[in-house]
């Protein structure tokens, strides 16, 4: 039995502040928070000890919504419930507002989400007296749980070992959260001198863990005649749950992304994560972009219908060009055409003709169809300065026997890392793909690599992996063993003779910051991200007036992501995170009562099966990029930012009805049809229609 | 087999798994997925949710696709059983492992013992499966990944190889 | 898994009468388990009542389908997938064998049975309504012998039956005379597969002369219990399908129904597409008419 007493270090879970208790000792805020860990040889026991536990609560006023959280009646966290905020502004934005034809207004919002692994929460830990704590586990970062248990168990660096194995699934829902079920085994194993496994069941997964941040997004735009925007202000709060856990870098993001794919000759953007009393949101594929471009998109859609003119022609009018900057006065450098893209869509989805004979159709019968759109963009790797804080370091190896190992803390759990890192040294020391290798993510094998987040993977990882496989072969040059065309089997030859003559044959490289990066933590300004992935999405939806359902019968999706590093990897990424936000617009709905989670089952949380997805169509343009390892950018992420967007506006054209918030269920469809409004609002209710 | 034991009696249960008689000790309402995890070491079967939703834990049952956490092990007293490991022997497996892996079919994998089996069962009742087919016959298995289009593709290639042996 | 297996009774007598007997012996301890596609979820949750479970899987009189002339006898432990495949089952009862497709995947289709649902006397069974309009008769038998039961009586109230403590369902029947008749099922859930519905329909319509001679309406999901639609269909009965009616109806559904907001769905919701699906039913039967 293991109470807050036991903790032999500090008692949090170290990430970016270390507020987050890894045991309550005094007081819980959320309902789900851990106070006491049992464990028994026969884990059927521990149910009967659980019975016989009875804890007494005094109970405190809590907050459950960001409006309560605002209003600062109750201070939960801090001084004001504030985790974080940050302030954007590009230039004038007071001076606007005059020379506006149309102001635009608009206010939208996004639901918490379920990642749904379908492979539960799980570690074992062990401890021995010599060597430390030794942690197995289904998880993303290693490196993360790594620095969570030296704090945690108050053990040097070389006294804590982390090794990922075989992950089903993650999606970012085993980024942070690893370090809390890593931290109860690791001191359950420390108190009984035993290894101890927890692997949650669905149910404790669902209600305990971290969720997709709820979003609440304020536009207020000045317009001119002709649909460009003059600039605006945009508020973008993030519900972060009881703890700072990873709120202000999906803030972070978020606020980034707010602006979409266009240009702003001003903007002042107001972002604020609070806190409520329920269990902290965390990473979730997207990171805040998905929240706050639900609201840019949707946005658009609305300036259009103020501005008279299309949705395709709103955004024609507004695209970022190269040269141009972007809300955070990042200069386009890249060579993206977002013109062409969106008409390379319209063609692909035949958006024109449909949409024309949609209108026609939609005059009779109970089904009603719509086109809608969305376009925008993702930044792949971290914030800011993010990656130079990271100092990424991959190594590659070589043995004896001529078999590469590149040396990772990156984690695979089906994105295709593994696949990808490999064909990436493979082709810098031009041998086949099978004769490279990748090492079981293990802190005791591979150096830290940064955390497996964030679309990084690829463009960051790969270019260092490109790298130290380049150094392995310098080395072998250098040394004269080596020419300069080789075969396979000279390369394993040569291999062999170094290690005889000189040992080991490693080579390391780290990341290095381009020289020419300027970023601003303070006034949030500069270069947000090395690169940006750019989409256009186009969706295909009907809404039956039989059962208010809406489905998606057709998708669309190009994008431009640099170099397609692996054709069938990247497009399972998209169809995968379109499926993903699929449900994030239409199906995913967390019912909350008194902060916790009541639909904490796959019966009635719902996600979509086989039978409810329409064609996923990928589409990838390559229009020149110097990032990434032979030019990739990240694609993990991005499609998780367009589909909801692009269903909502969809929806619009098919029923006239203008939908600000997700998940949009059959429920909301029917009670925006009604003429008298429902007997009753829902307990957080926070949606609505204009 | 005793009719009545008592509350707290294991109770000895004799069927095939993968083609070979398996003897196992148990009561009487352990799930089929723990025993065959558990005490059999077949951890190619999944837990997803514990509530036959997923289809994680898919196994056949005398031919028959099953959620094995929903079987209660006395249930499967004289029956074949096959899980993912026997898969290897099967002849479909060949295609559908191919396909799988040339479609992008599997992601994290964790569903794709499932997936083969609700294919296999599929496939071995419709050989040609139209696109609807493959829908309703893997609907009962999710996957978080893929958004089931490459597992679609896959299941209908191998399908296409199959048919042309 | 939150049950402990040691808690846990289950005996497979693999015989009829040794069950009954079981059943007889300790009324309301034995659960019988088919399938186990409910009572499963209920036990790994822990929250299964029962500690005594009897295995009802490998009794094969209750796992036949029989056809006589005027009924077809459907054992209690059929499953979807036998009644899904069944030619006579799927030609004349199109909506007991549209149920038994909706219900979970294959694989829960596979285990779930017919009987199994009944027993289970949930409001959001898929195959209920269809029993309804098919008017269909439930054979219950104990060791003191049979009786047949209309399933309309057979659920009472919430999550009650008329089956005894000493009871078990053995075999559905139904009676063939609804071949002639249009039929419409529907059902709506929270998504195309492996979904509780919110609401389901289960109709049967009949029209001579222009107008409708019969109609049989039940659904799923917007009462305590499976809930046919008597008012409605009286309402109906000798009236051409014309815009004026189908407001009315309307009405007279939404008056019928007592639908509640829970998990799921709300209230208002189930009412709304409850009286859209029997719309739906009455425009599918006037096309029919016109088409005939």
């Amino acid at each position: 039995m293991v109470t807050a007493k036991d903790i032999p270090g500090k008692n949090c879970i170290s990430l970016i502040l270390d507020d987050q208790p890894c045991l309550a000792a005094e007081t819980v805020n959320h309902p789900e928070e851990p106070i006491l860990l049992l464990a028994h040889a026969d884990c059927r026991m521990l149910r009967k000890a659980v019975d016989a536990v009875s804890i007494e609560y005094e109970p405190l006023p809590p907050v459950h919504t960001m409006e309560e959280s605002e209003r600062q009646s109750t201070i939960i966290w801090g001084t004001d419930n504030a985790f974080k905020s940050y302030l954007v502004e590009k230039g004038d934005v007071e001076a606007v507002w005059k020379d506006a034809a149309h102001i635009v207004e608009g206010e939208y919002f996004t639901g918490a989400q379920e990642q749904l692994y379908i492979e539960n929460n799980g570690v074992i830990a062990a401890f021995d007296p010599e060597d430390g704590v030794t942690v197995w586990g289904s998880l993303q970062c290693p490196y993360y749980v790594h620095k969570a248990l030296m704090a945690l168990c108050g053990l040097p660096e070389d006294k804590i070992r982390v090794v990922q194995m075989e992950t089903g699934g993650a999606f970012g829902g085993k980024e942070e959260y690893p370090s809390m079920i890593a931290g109860h085994a690791a001191l359950l194993s420390i108190k009984s001198q035993r290894p101890v496994k927890i692997v949650y069941d669905r149910m404790e997964d669902m209600v305990a863990t971290t969720k997709r941040h709820p979003s609440r997004t304020r536009h207020r735009t000045a317009v001119s005649k002709d649909g460009q925007i003059l600039g605006g202000e945009i508020e973008f709060t993030i519900d972060g749950g009881a703890y700072a856990t990873l709120s202000s870098v999906v803030l972070s993001r978020g606020t980034i992304h707010a602006g979409g794919p266009y240009y702003w000759p001003s903007v002042r953007i107001r972002a604020k994560a609070v806190a409520t009393n329920t269990p902290p949101h965390g990473a979730f594929r997207g990171f805040g972009a998905p929240q706050s471009l639900f609201a840019m998109e949707r946005h658009m859609d609305h300036i259009a219908q103020v501005a008279g003119i299309s949705p395709v022609e709103v955004r024609r009018r507004n695209f970022l060009k190269p040269g141009q900057t972007t809300t955070t006065e990042q200069t386009i450098r890249e060579d993206i055409d977002l013109d062409h893209l969106l008409g390379r869509a319209l063609e692909l989805s035949d958006y024109a003709a449909k949409k024309a004979r949609f209108a026609e159709e939609n005059r009779s019968g109970m089904r009603k169809k719509g086109m809608g759109i969305a376009a925008f963009l993702h930044g792949a790797g971290f914030t800011g300065s993010g990656e130079r804080y990271l100092n990424s370091l991959v190594g590659v190896e070589a043995g004896a026997d001529g078999g590469v190992r590149v040396l990772v803390s990156s984690a695979e759990f089906g994105q295709g890392t593994n696949t990808v890192l490999c064909q990436i040294a493979a082709e810098a020391l031009a041998l086949p793909y099978e004769g490279v290798m990748i090492a079981r993510p293990d802190t005791t094998v591979v150096p830290n690599s940064g955390p497996t987040v964030a679309s990084r993977t690829a463009m960051i990882v790969g270019t260092l992996v490109q790298s130290a496989a380049q150094g392995i072969k310098q080395t072998l040059m250098k040394t004269g063993l080596l020419g300069d065309n080789y075969t396979p089997e000279q390369f394993r030859a040569s291999c062999g003779q170094f290690i005889r003559t000189h040992g080991a044959l490693k080579s390391y490289a780290r990341y290095e910051a381009p020289g020419d990066v300027y970023w601003d933590d303070e006034k949030y300004r500069g270069e947000a991200y090395a690169a940006f992935a750019w989409a256009v999405y186009v969706a295909e939806v009907s809404v039956d007036l039989t059962t208010y359902a809406v489905t998606v019968d057709d998708f669309v999706a190009l994008q431009e992501v640099g170099k397609v590093l692996h054709p069938v990897l990247a497009e399972g990424q998209i169809t995968g995170g379109v499926a993903q936000a699929i449900g994030f617009a239409l199906y995913e709905k967390v019912v909350w009562q008194n902060g916790r989670m009541i639909n904490n089952q796959m019966t009635n949380y719902i996600m979509p099966t086989s039978a409810d997805l329409p064609p996923i169509r990928v589409f990838f343009e390559q229009l020149g990029n110097v990032h990434g390892a032979h030019g990739a950018k990240g694609i993990g992420e991005l499609p998780m930012d367009g589909p909801a967007p692009a269903i909502v506006n969809g929806v619009e054209d098919a029923i006239g009805v203008r939908f600000r918030s997700i998940p949009l269920l059959p429920e909301d469809v029917f009670e925006a049809l009604q003429p008298e409004p429902p007997r009753q609002q829902g307990p957080s209710s926070t949606r609505g229609t204009t | 087999m005793n009719p009545s034991p008592g509350t707290g009696t294991k109770c000895q249960i004799l069927f095939t798994v993968n083609g070979e008689a398996r003897k196992v000790l148990a009561h009487p309402m352990e799930r089929l997925l723990d025993v065959l995890r558990n005490d059999l070491a077949l951890k190619g079967t999944k837990e997803g949710c514990g509530e036959g939703e997923c289809g994680s834990c898919s196994v056949l049952l005398d031919g028959m696709l099953v959620n094995s956490c929903l079987v209660p092990v006395v249930q499967a007293t004289g029956a074949s059983i096959v899980t993912i490991e026997g898969m290897s022997a099967q002849a479909l497996m060949i295609p559908l492992q191919e396909a799988f892996l040339e479609c992008g079919g599997t992601q994290c994998g964790i569903c794709t013992p499932g997936m083969i089996l609700a294919a296999v069962h599929l496939l071995e009742k419709t050989p040609e499966p139209a696109p609807a087919d493959i829908r309703e016959g893997l609907a009962g298995n999710l996957c978080r990944c893929t958004g089931y289009q490459q597992i679609f593709e896959a299941v209908a290639m191998a399908a296409r190889r199959m048919v042309r042996k | 898994m939150r049950a402990d297996p040691a808690e846990f009774r289950l005996v497979s007598p693999g015989d009829l009468q040794v069950v009954l007997s079981l059943l007889a012996s300790e009324p309301t301890e034995w659960l019988p388990i088919a399938g186990g596609t409910d009572l499963m979820v209920l036990y790994s949750a822990g929250k299964l009542p029962n500690r005594k479970l009897v295995n009802i899987w490998n009794i094969p009189e209750l796992r036949q389908i029989e056809v006589f002339p005027d009924t077809i006898r459907i054992g209690a432990a059929c499953t979807y997938t036998a009644l899904r495949g069944h030619d006579d089952v799927s030609r004349e009862f199109p909506l007991l064998a549209a149920a038994a497709s909706w219900t979970g995947g294959i694989a829960n289709q596979n285990r779930g049975t017919l009987g199994g649902n009944i027993a289970n006397a949930s409001p959001a069974a898929d195959s209920l309504p269809a029993l309804l309009v098919y008017d269909a008769e439930v054979t219950l038998i104990s060791v003191r012998g049979n009786r047949r039961v209309a399933y309309r009586d057979f659920h009472q109230g919430y999550k009650q039956t008329a089956l005894a403590a000493d009871e078990l369902i053995r075999d559905i029947s139904l009676p063939r005379r609804f071949s002639g008749y249009v039929s419409h099922a529907r059902k709506v859930g929270a998504r195309n597969a492996q979904a509780i519905s919110k609401v389901c329909l289960a109709a049967l319509g009949i029209i001579a002369n222009g107008a409708i001679r019969d109609a049989r309406l039940a659904l799923g999901s917007v009462a305590p219990i499976p809930l046919r639609l008597h008012e409605t269909e009286r309402s109906l009965a000798g009236k051409k399908i014309e815009p004026s009616l189908i407001g009315t109806v309307r009405q007279s559904v939404e008056r019928e129904i007592r639908p509640i907001d829970d998990i799921r769905s709300t209230a208002r919701y189930r009412a709304a597409v409850a009286a859209n699906l029997v719309v739906e039913f009455l425009e599918k039967l006037a096309t029919e008419r016109t088409r005939a």
